[in-house]
């Protein structure tokens, strides 16, 4: 336990470094464009709208707009890191040096039992990963020595084991041993360099030859953006698994429609009931206390036992995912009525009824916009989980599929689009907010 | 009897802590069909739960509200209420919000057309019938709650603090607006300021009261809001028994004023 905790923080410690490590990097680039955008722009006049006369601006929050060139240049440089450490072929050159393709070669220098030594070479053919066209390597006949030539044929960022006495005179017997690799002294558990690669010896004797990776990122982990952007276009027209990529997306919004448009129909009411009607309000009053701290994510496996992983399952999570956000949005939206607009409702003559539609309602539908688009929020999160966990169809489901088959451009594609719905979600959510109730905060 | 009767009104509140606060005590007043009352007196003297039991929406703890002989148990659009603010709705226009009242009675809607242009005349606010209430500006504000209490012609208009919160030159416009729908309609209207100016010009009877418990301290008739009507209110404050009236009257909550913080510093 006590180690389990150190070993944590530990990697904690090692990911501040991290982190940090990969800010600096990225504010220093900021820093960068800053001081280049700065200078293009000390020519031009700054004097322009009524921001530029304020003299106090450090610390007044009013003052400070984002700067559109430095969000452009933010996603651009997420954009160009992401292409730099994936040595991607969009940029002109290669910045990080690429991992070796081709050709190579080195010598291994070997004792026999008797105490003899030979050298022999070691031809390397390095393919391009996933190319199975690539033309075999042969062994040489030919050699004159007891130790013979080999061939190895591996992959890209890959390694293979050769074992290199295996073919040589005498090389099965006792005390026969590989001492050399290209001149320098090879034991066991070591490694030397060769041209284009490293050879290490293993406990075994063999010697296992790994070309040179270099710094960039493998596909596997983090596909370059113009693999990406192909197996975009591949998704797009013949879809995963079957199913096309926007029916994918649609499911998942469907999904959440439906639930949001439950919980919706079902929590504005409780609401108002509950903050129109004390015995009401005692009466929901635990019950959603205490469910809205419960992440809905917690709840899906109970959903899963209860409905199995059929769409009637998550249409109820995330039914009750935007329940509680929307029943607490509408009580506080009815605690929020300024008590003279109530009395104001009565001394002109409204009735319970009338106060209610054309007082209460209207009054708090700026609470339940906001209620609304927090839920929209946690219900497409909730929803993208839920099929991650288990579902037929949807964007979670496509990425988690993928990610079984190491397809990591499908997962991030997958990410993407999600997170661009999630986005303009929110954007449509505030558009009709403005649309619906101007008065909104100017009351 | 027509008339609002405010008969030995009491209201005692009980404090959660436990305590009384008795916020007024035996009120009694007599208030004839068309007067303008004002209602002065230091902070915490009662005067918003009076109007709070005039409006219906408190229950007196003694006593009774009669207004034309009927007991007042509740609101009623027979007494229509001028908060300080805050009180129109912010999800209608300006129009909406004024034909309010004809609209929850039912009254068709080309009788509440004509009513709320008539009343837009009277607080002049002619042009800004399509305005939302955002884009006013507060005293512009003020003149549509007025507009919209009057759209139900109520018997009685109560209002709470109605210009506390505008600036003088405004606040002069709407002393002005108030004596002449005064004069107008006819209405029985009870004002609650702080302003002792104010209160004078808006009170052809002047009620003030004291603290602890809430209770009517003195009474004045005055001639100033008759003066007035039509008049510059400039020149209203020039009237020979003007500035000795104020001078009494500052002195007299002054004094109550003194004595309520002696109170507290010893207590
Ligand atoms: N709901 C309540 N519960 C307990 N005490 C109350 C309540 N409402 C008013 N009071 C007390 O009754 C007294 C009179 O209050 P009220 O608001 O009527 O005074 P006011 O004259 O309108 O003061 P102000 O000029 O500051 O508006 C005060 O002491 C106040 O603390
Ligand atoms: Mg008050």
């Amino acid at each position: 336990m006590a180690q389990e905790l150190i070993d944590v923080l530990v990697t904690t410690f090692w990911m501040v470094l991290g982190i940090a490590g990969i800010f600096i990097i990225f504010l220093g680039v900021s820093g960068l464009v800053y001081l280049v955008w700065n200078f293009l722009n000390s020519k031009k006049d700054q004097m322009r709208g009524y921001g530029s006369l304020k003299t106090v601006t450090f610390g007044d929050e009013s003052s400070v707009t984002a700067n559109r060139v430095a969000s452009v240049s933010g996603v651009v440089t997420v954009f160009l890191i992401w292409m730099v450490a994936t040595g991607s072929s969009l940029l002109p050159f290669n910045v990080l040096p690429v991992p070796f393709v081709g050709d190579t070669q080195f010598e291994y220098t070997a004792t026999n039992a008797a105490g003899d030594t030979d050298k022999a070479t070691v031809k390397v053919r390095v393919n391009r990963f996933g190319d199975t066209t690539a033309e075999k390597l042969v062994a040489p006949e030919t050699s004159d020595g007891f130790a013979k030539d080999d061939v190895v044929m591996v992959q890209e960022r890959r390694a293979k084991l050769l074992r290199a006495q295996n073919n040589d005179d005498g090389g099965k017997e006792k005390g026969y041993r590989v001492t050399a690799i290209d001149g320098q002294a090879i034991d066991r558990n070591q490694t030397v360099e060769i041209a284009n690669g490293t050879v290490l010896m293993t406990g075994a004797g063999s010697l296992q030859v790994r070309p040179y990776t270099g710094p960039t990122m493998e596909a596997l982990y983090l596909p370059p953006p113009e693999q990406v952007w192909t197996r975009f276009l591949q998704l797009n027209a013949e879809g995963y698994q079957g199913v096309g990529l926007w029916e994918n997306v649609m499911w998942s919004l469907i999904r959440v429609v439906l639930g949001f448009f439950l919980g919706c129909l079902f929590g504005i009411p409780l609401g108002f009931a509950m903050g129109l009607n004390s015995w009401l309000r005692g009466w929901f009053d635990p019950i959603v206390e205490f469910m809205r701290p419960v992440p809905p994510l917690a709840l899906i496996p109970l959903v899963i036992i209860w409905f199995g992983i059929g769409e009637q399952g998550k249409v109820s999570l995330l039914f009750l995912a935007a329940l509680w956000i929307m029943i607490i949005g509408a009580r506080a939206g009815v605690s929020g009525v300024n008590i003279s607009k109530v009395h104001a409702a009565y001394s002109l003559g409204a009735t319970k009824p009338q106060l209610l539609s054309r007082v209460i309602l209207p009054n708090s539908l700026p609470e339940i916009f906001t209620a609304a688009r927090v839920a929209m929020g946690v219900c497409w999160g909730t929803v993208v989980a839920a099929e991650l966990v288990a579902a037929e169809k949807g964007a979670g489901k496509m990425i988690i599929a993928a990610s079984k088959f190491q397809l990591t451009d499908i997962v991030i594609i997958g990410i993407i689009i999600i997170g661009v719905i999630g986005f303009g979600i929110d954007v449509l959510m505030r558009i009709a907010e403005n649309k619906l109730v101007p008065w909104k905060g100017r009351g | 009897m027509s008339g609002l009767l405010v008969d030995d009104v009491s209201m005692t509140f009980e404090l959660p802590a436990g305590g009384q606060v008795e916020a007024l005590k035996n009120i009694k007043l007599d208030i004839k069909e068309g007067e303008l009352i004002s209602v002065l007196g230091p902070s915490g003297c009662g005067k918003t739960t009076l109007l709070n039991i005039l409006a219906g929406f408190l229950a007196p703890t003694g006593g009774e509200i009669e207004l034309n002989g009927d007991k007042v148990v509740g609101p009623s659009s027979e007494r229509g209420m001028v908060f300080q603010q805050g009180a129109l709705f912010e999800w209608m226009n300006v129009s909406k919000n004024i034909g309010f009242g004809p609209k929850m009675k039912g009254t068709p809607q080309s009788e509440i057309d004509a009513r709320v242009t008539e009343l837009l005349g009277i607080v002049g606010l002619q042009e800004f019938g399509q305005k939302m209430i955002y884009e006013l500006s507060g005293g512009m504000q003020q003149r549509v709650a007025l507009a919209r209490c009057l759209a139900n012609d109520p018997d009685v208009i109560l209002m709470d603090e109605p210009l506390g919160a505008l600036d003088a030159l405004t606040r002069e416009k709407m002393q002005s607006l108030v004596l002449d729908i005064w004069k107008k309609t006819g209405k029985t209207i009870i004002l609650i300021t702080h302003s002792v100016e104010e209160a004078l010009l808006l009170g052809e009877r002047l009620i003030v009261m004291a603290p602890r418990p809430g209770r009517i301290h003195k009474q004045y008739y005055l001639p100033f809001a008759e003066l007035g009507v039509g008049a510059d209110l400039r020149e209203v404050k020039q009237h020979d028994d003007f500035g000795p009236k104020r001078d009494e009257i500052l002195n007299m909550i002054w004094d109550m004023e003194e004595e309520i913080m002696g109170r507290t510093e010893t207590a």
